[in-house]
């Protein structure tokens, strides 16, 4: 039976990435309503630790774990990864692009129409992709959040290439699926305007020899 | 419309947009059949018995040239990850992504053969078997070539590895498909049994394409 999400844990998770520990015995805790923010300098493993969330990469030692949610599912089935890479296919229209994300990824939401409009590309519905601008690829790759329901939501410097405008309006639909009770790991190096957030800081990037 | 549905639409869509590459394999197939008989010269006859093994050449090798980019995209788009992390399993999504593959590049070789088999001086016996025993092999070829995309799929440049790797166990194929099409025309040999056995290979690397080269894309996910 499938239950409201409450909090995504992680106990003493290690990881090795190319022969480097990036993450050491890293425990951290994620409440539903409120944005876990992950801060710290470049390579200090942010984005790996959204990844392994995500189940993209494993753990070398330690155990993620999640309350709540439907046991069925696993946890990555669970998540939505707004990573660095948009997955867009330049050759399809902006809604073909949001259209397969839609009917390939499980439980619908809203519908591909509502979606552009909530990020602001109703107008480009029918433009192939290839032609957007960076922050417009970032504005579509995010309305797939919008198209089917996930509890928890990885962010991975979800603001980088937008302007003023549209970072407003993507912290806003951040802000509504964290108050109705959705779990949010953003990861970042700005400083992001949560109403309700805790904070985990990444050791520093172990300096490469000279 | 189902996650496995809009999978094979998408990509039927994608392969035949501007850069595509459907018709790519095709154009090779073309290319390399019809220098064939200026580098043989007029010998009709030779041509009539070389005919079906420079078709099944020329279909391998298209296959294999349009076989690299068939996981690297999505890999490189990001798409993997997600497709990874999604509820629709990895074996569905592999055999999804190569029937749209062999329907936007196998398909047209087959649908080709019969025309380039009359520049082969081919009688028309032969080019009917030759063509069906390409509708019937080049799936494998794309399935077995699947495992091959999907270990090669974080190298750049994988596509010379990936026919290294590959052609060995295409080459079954291609000798069970050459006697199937050369036994129709000639008397002794009963076309019957290599066919069965290229049908066998072909539903053996259906089954197995699936499976090896998901397992190959979750590893390569690290």
């Amino acid at each position: 039976m499938s239950t409201r999400v409450k909090r995504l844990f992680g106990r003493s998770l290690s990881l090795d990435r190319g022969g480097r520990r990036v993450l050491d015995d890293l425990s951290f805790e994620a409440v539903a309503g409120s944005a876990l923010v992950v801060t710290g300098a470049n390579g200090a493993g942010k984005s790996t630790l959204l990844r392994l969330v995500a189940g993209l990469l494993k753990p070398i030692a330690g155990e993620l774990g999640l309350d709540g949610g439907d046991p069925e599912l696993s946890i990555p089935q669970q998540c939505h990864y707004f990573g660095h890479a948009d997955a867009l296919k330049p050759q399809l229209s902006v809604e073909e692009n949001l259209g397969f994300w839609r009917s390939f990824s499980g439980v619908v939401d809203l519908d591909v129409a509502e979606a552009l409009d909530r990020v602001g590309l109703a107008r480009l519905a029918s433009l192939p992709a290839a032609y957007l601008s960076a922050g417009q690829r970032r504005r579509l790759a995010f309305s797939r959040l919008l198209v089917t329901k996930r509890p928890i939501w990885l962010l991975d410097e979800p603001t980088s290439a937008l302007d003023a405008a549209s970072e407003a309006r993507l912290m806003e639909i951040v802000g509504e699926h964290l108050a109705g009770e959705g779990l949010v790991v953003a990861a970042t190096h700005l400083a992001l305007p949560f109403e309700r957030m805790d904070s985990l800081r990444l050791g520093p990037a172990v300096v490469e020899a000279a | 419309m189902s996650a496995l549905g809009s999978l094979f639409v998408r990509e039927m869509k994608l392969a035949t947009r501007v850069g595509g590459g459907a018709l790519m394999g095709a154009l090779f197939f073309l290319i390399v059949v019809t220098v064939v008989p200026f580098g043989v010269g007029p010998d009709l006859n030779l041509l009539a018995r070389i005919g079906p093994a420079i078709l099944w050449i020329g279909a391998l090798l298209a296959t294999l040239l349009s076989l690299d980019r068939l996981f690297q995209v999505d890999r490189d788009d990001g798409g993997l990850d997600l497709i990874l992390m999604g509820e629709t399993p990895l074996e569905l999504v592999v055999l999804v992504k190569c029937l749209a593959h062999w329907t936007a590049t196998g398909l047209p070789l087959v649908v080709a053969s019969p025309l380039l088999a009359v520049f082969m001086n081919m009688e028309p016996l032969a080019i009917g078997a030759t063509s069906l025993t390409l509708l019937v092999g080049t799936p494998a070829l794309t399935f077995v070539g699947a495992i091959g995309a999907a270990l090669t799929v974080s190298l750049r440049r994988g596509g010379l590895l990936l026919a290294i790797l590959v052609l060995p166990l295409t080459v079954p194929v291609m000798i069970f498909g050459v006697s199937a099409a050369t036994a129709a025309v000639q008397d002794p040999v009963p076309f019957a049994t290599p066919f069965s056995i290229l049908a066998a290979l072909g539903l053996f690397s259906m089954v197995l394409g699936p499976i090896a080269g998901a397992a190959a894309l979750r590893f390569a996910g690290d």
